[in-house]
């Protein structure tokens, strides 16, 4: 009986096991606390929010191994990092510290700007931003086991985020409902393998987890990204930079297992405190935009 | 018959998906309502800690209990395996602590260490059963009335049953395998109308039948 580590089955099904649950993205050892103690079924370790990488501008990086060590130390549910778009040397630093999972992230400044990181070459499981069924299908080729939509990280603006989650759903629709004859050019339209479009036309859904990302501030943004399709949410700045962290955790953990019950919803939205404050996409300078951050 | 799913967080999905392969309806679980009418539970794969305190949160756990007290099949895999341990190793509080096992949480490691292999599982017949083992639980201390129907090549215990109480530290749901699935269904049948001649919470695929004639 031979026994097989880090295969295709274990990468995609960690992400399984984390359906229809809430990822916070944590910047000390006491937020991992506090986010799991509100039922987070992963931390994402950083050492800025999104928000506060947007405020502070330069370039963004992986954070300190010190930092994620101290966070991987304080809970037992996975830990998650950050290495930037194609910057596979940070990707082997992260699973040298044996991180559950590696986030290939726009939210960081990107170190390649035409070749993700090739994370067949890893044993560590990678999850990577999309905005649509080709992108998603593309960072699948690469060997991403996870995917999230991207929305607009640090803003507390849901609508890119529900653009994106939006056209995967509806690319995923539209491919079910081709025929096979026609797959070859949907390939080609979608710059994606054949194999991945054909495989997304005979099962109608994504080969791997798909989780959505960026704007998520309160229970109903959750909930609303959910009954879109969503598998679960990562939910960054919103927790940390509300008023009453633990509270909106809780919450949103809450919102996200009960998505379709608005009685439910209604009860867990009650006396949160404010969420954070939140930027109009419109004031963001087109430079500025996270999302448009890989290809 | 209807099997229920807990459904707050984890692979009740793909749980849902093997049952309806054999022909059953599932139904996810996520208030003490969704459990009427059922015939039996699986508690799938997650984090056993968001679905302990979600549990708590609404209420699920007397409602389950009495389930398992009522001789209902239940079949708890990875985090579900825990879910149901009288004590887990690292000190946190048992939640239906139904099953007399000691379990450790991520007793492999961390995600680097999740893997697959096969398992013989004599109940089951000759075919192996191939475990896919992520960030998993193993039982470290089985009580007397436990049966354990699956260990490692290392001899570590990954799959044990307990009366009508299953639960195997891999994930049968992601790899194909419907017969712990089609054995909860005919215990469960089992317990909602006991054959003659049979009593109920007496299974006839369990081992020691308490003397029950061979049909």
């Amino acid at each position: 009986m031979s026994t097989e580590t880090s295969t295709w089955a274990t990468k995609k099904g960690l992400a399984q096991m984390l359906k229809g649950g809430v990822i916070m993205d944590v910047v000390t050892p006491e937020h991992a606390k506090i986010a799991e103690d509100a039922g987070a079924v992963a931390v994402m370790a950083l050492e800025r929010v999104p928000a506060d990488i947007r405020a502070a501008g330069g370039v963004a990086r992986m954070s300190d191994p010190a930092l994620i060590e101290a966070i991987m130390n304080a809970v037992t549910i996975p830990v998650m990092a950050k290495a930037r778009i194609g910057h596979f040397v940070e990707a082997q630093i992260l699973e040298a510290l044996g991180v559950d999972y590696i986030d290939e992230s726009e939210v960081l400044t990107p170190a390649d700007e035409a070749y993700h990181i090739d994370k067949h070459q890893f044993k560590v499981p990678f999850v990577c931003g999309c905005r649509d069924l080709g992108e998603a299908l593309r960072r699948i080729a690469e060997g991403a086991a996870m995917i999230r939509t991207k929305g607009e990280a640090g803003t507390g603006n849901i609508v890119e985020a529900v653009r994106h989650i939006r056209a995967v759903q509806s690319g995923v629709r539209a491919l079910a409902a081709k025929r096979e004859d026609e797959l070859y050019t949907a390939a080609k339209e979608l710059q994606a393998p054949y194999e991945l479009v054909a495989e997304v036309a005979r099962t109608g859904k994504l080969p791997v987890v798909n989780f959505v990302a960026g704007g998520i501030s309160t229970p109903a943004d959750a909930a609303l990204a959910m009954q879109l399709g969503a598998e679960g949410v990562f939910v960054g700045s919103g927790i940390f930079k509300s008023e009453d962290p633990a509270r909106m955790a809780r919450a949103i953990v809450q919102a996200t297992t009960h998505y379709d019950d608005p009685r439910i919803l209604a009860e867990v939205s009650k006396g949160l405190g404010a969420p954070m404050r939140g930027m109009e996409l419109g004031t963001i300078a087109e430079a500025d935009r996270l999302a448009v951050r890989g290809w | 018959m209807k099997i229920g799913v807990l459904a707050l967080q984890g692979a009740f999905a793909e749980h849902i998906a093997v049952l309806r392969q054999i022909g059953v309806e599932g139904v996810e679980v996520r208030l003490p309502s969704d459990l009427e009418g059922v015939s039996g539970l699986i508690l799938p794969g997650g984090e056993s800690t968001t679905m302990r305190k979600l549990i708590a949160r609404w209420e699920l756990r007397q409602p389950i209990e009495h389930l398992i007290e009522s001789g209902a099949p239940i079949f708890g895999t990875c985090a579900g395996m825990i879910l149901l341990a009288r004590r887990i190793v690292d000190g946190d509080e048992p939640v239906f602590p139904m099953l007399d096992i000691d379990i450790k949480r991520n007793a492999f490691g961390r995600q680097l260490d999740s893997f697959e292999t096969d398992l013989d599982v004599p109940l089951l017949g000759e075919r192996p059963v191939h475990g896919i083992f992520i960030r998993a639980p193993v039982v470290e201390r089985t009580g007397p009335s436990v049966d354990v129907l699956a260990r490692l090549a290392d001899g570590r215990v990954v799959a044990v049953r307990e009366r009508n109480v299953i639960a195997t530290a891999f994930h049968p749901e992601l790899a194909g395998e419907t017969r712990f699935h089609r054995l909860l269904v005919t215990m469960a049948s089992d317990h909602d109308e006991p054959g003659e001649g049979s009593e109920r919470r007496r299974h006839p695929l369990r081992r020691d039948t308490g003397g029950r004639a061979a049909p």
